[in-house]
């Protein structure tokens, strides 16, 4: 369903066009903030934290220290510790979900756009199927099934992701394959393979990179929504959405429990967006679209 | 008109028909066979055998899921093997919260959107302008269940003006009713108002370049005229679009929120079913959601064509 695709214009234009191209301060301090979280994540086991896991039972919701510099949690663990192995959990399925999109979405996309036909209608036809369900629910459901796995849960976002990769994808093509250098290609003798490869892949897959940042947003907060309701990954495990859901338990006591992952996980969400939307407004070949 | 309407029709068998075969196949072709569930652990082969069969768990699944597609079309979603109630008395039940909640988040968000929508289009390339649309992006990077605690922490713990959880019938107490959806539709509506702003916002800056719109300026007519009167109406074919793809949208949220403040909507519904494992309540919910979700995508893309003839006939 939902074939209308409404083509919002976000904003008529209010600069001159010179001023659109320029990367602002902000775009840099989002793609900062998110190479900082990615570097924390990685290298989490040569930092020197406390282990996430260790509990101490007589240091519970102990307020921020030399020892616990952003304190400890309802068991005694450091927060610290936690927020950067949580930051762990949630970009690896926040990234890895998005990748399965973007491949098989796009290449679904890629050959629909190119071959039409009845191949299209079937692409675009199952696609609106698994549109047709409330995708929140549709991971619910399936996670219920399936059981609860990091594995398991970057899988069902992946497909989640996959009919809005292929409608980017397919729409690009559209318009790419009628252009002059795929038809001299195709006068050349190119084979589809090559003219898909190296004459279409190219030019689509800047507009998927921009939407995969959205994607990696869109991800993030549906894990931290999933297991903040304690559907998401499993327990010994803790992903910001997970914390966020403990820390709301000790609201009235300890809110920062609650609000220190909350505010990473708002600024990295925000941070994705906004490297996503202004990549996206400049490969948007509309004037003013930035 | 009746073309299109039964052109759309016929084109939405099919999604149902996918839809329903989608969720029959979640239930019966993933891990964990029902007769186990029911049985619980202590089940000894013999017994699970005789359930299967009793169940027919042991035939084809196609045939199984004709023998089920014929029950639902009889409107008959099964019965909850943990508490005897049909799938259609628990949705039943839930619905009116479920509905409460959406339609009283809508109209919130349109309260928050629509004057700021209209304040920024007036004032738009300002700072002001700058700033909500600032905010309006930022909102949008902020998750239903973050919105969530922020506004139980500062109204129910904070300043103890609402209660955080909890459900009062509107039958036994209007206003305590009412107070509880108060954060719930609060919290939905933090995550709508930017979109519909922002659609507002553009449509409307558009709308204040218009001849008429001089006019009305010309004939000396109050401002506040210009724009609730002159302006607004033809400004806001793209919200009310927008407004209907949005409830539709809801349906997912309202399951985070339900839980949150535990508000006994369809979204707990699920939730529940998903941590009781109760397979048929979960299987008939997903079922009715994802209807509910189509027939709204279908009353959207109609609505839409009343409201641009260019799709009725096909232009577009």
């Amino acid at each position: 369903m939902a074939t209308l695709e409404l083509s919002v214009s976000e904003d008529v234009i209010v600069a001159s066009v010179q001023r659109t191209r320029r990367l602002g301060p902000l775009f840099w301090t989002a793609t900062g903030w998110m190479i900082f979280v990615f570097a924390v994540a990685i290298l989490a086991p040569v930092l020197p934290l406390p282990s996430p896991t260790d509990m101490d039972m007589l240091e519970r919701r102990a307020p921020v220290s030399a020892l616990h510099w952003l304190g400890t949690d309802g068991l005694g663990r450091d927060e610290l510790s936690r927020l950067v192995y949580g930051a762990r959990i949630s970009l690896t399925v926040g990234l890895f979900a998005p990748v399965i999109g973007i491949t098989i979405g796009g290449a679904l996309g890629l050959l629909a756009g190119y071959f039409r036909g009845r191949f299209e209608t079937l692409v675009v036809g199952s696609m609106d199927t698994l549109l047709a369900f409330p995708p929140l629910i549709l991971a619910l459901a399936v996670t219920a099934y399936l059981g609860q796995s990091i594995f398991n849960l970057t899988c069902i976002l992946g497909v989640l992701g996959i009919p809005a990769f292929m409608r980017v994808a397919r729409a690009s093509t559209l318009t790419l394959a009628r252009r002059e250098f795929v038809i001299a290609a195709q006068a050349l003798g190119a084979s589809h393979a090559r003219i898909l490869l190296r004459e279409l892949l190219p030019n689509v897959a800047l507009p998927l990179v921009a939407f995969f940042l959205l994607g990696v947003a869109v991800t993030i907060v549906v894990e931290g929504a999933l297991s903040f309701l304690g559907l998401g990954v499993p327990p010994p495990i803790s992903s910001w959405g997970s914390m966020i859901g403990e820390g709301r338990e000790s609201l009235e006591i300890a809110p920062q429990l609650a609000f220190i992952p909350a505010i990473a996980m708002f600024l990295t969400v925000l941070s994705f967006n906004l490297v996503g939307d202004t990549l996206r407004a400049l490969t948007d070949p509309r004037q003013g679209a930035l | 008109m009746f073309a299109f309407i039964a052109r759309r029709l016929l084109y939405l068998l099919p999604v149902l028909i996918a839809v329903s075969l989608l969720t029959f196949l979640i239930a019966s072709l993933l891990p964990g066979d029902l007769a186990y569930v029911i049985l619980g652990d202590q089940a000894t082969p013999e017994k699970v055998e005789a359930l299967r069969q009793d169940m027919g768990l042991d035939q084809p699944v196609w045939w199984r899921y004709l023998g089920w597609l014929g029950h639902v079309l009889q409107g008959d979603f099964g019965r909850s093997f943990r508490t005897g109630q049909t799938v259609l008395q628990a949705v039943a039940e839930r619905l009116p919260v479920s509905f409460e909640l959406m339609l009283l988040a809508e109209i919130a968000a349109l309260a928050i959107g629509i004057p700021l929508a209209i304040a920024c289009a007036v004032k738009s390339g300002t700072a002001f302008d700058r700033f909500m649309t600032g905010s309006a992006f930022g909102m949008l990077s902020v998750p239903t269940f973050l919105s969530a605690i922020l506004l139980i922490y500062l109204f129910a713990v904070q300043l103890h003006w609402l209660p955080a959880t909890g459900y009062v019938p509107f039958s036994e107490d209007p206003i305590g009713n009412l107070r509880c959806f108060v954060l719930p539709a609060l919290t939905l509506a933090l995550g709508e108002w930017p979109v519909l702003m922002r659609v507002l916002r553009s449509d409307m800056i558009a709308t204040l370049q218009e001849d008429f719109i001089a006019m009305a300026r010309a004939k000396g007519l109050k401002p506040s005229r210009i724009l609730l009167v002159h302006a607004l109406k033809p400004s806001s074919l793209t919200l009310v679009t927008v407004t209907g793809i949005n409830i539709g949208r809801l349906i997912g949220g309202t399951v985070i929120v339900e839980q949150i403040f535990a508000l006994p909507g369809i979204g707990r519904l699920l939730v529940g079913a998903i941590t009781t494992r109760d397979l048929i309540i979960l299987q008939g919910v997903v079922l009715v959601v994802a209807f509910g979700y189509v027939l709204m995508n279908f009353i959207v893309d109609m609505l839409y064509a009343v409201l641009d003839p260019r799709i009725r006939h096909g232009h577009a």
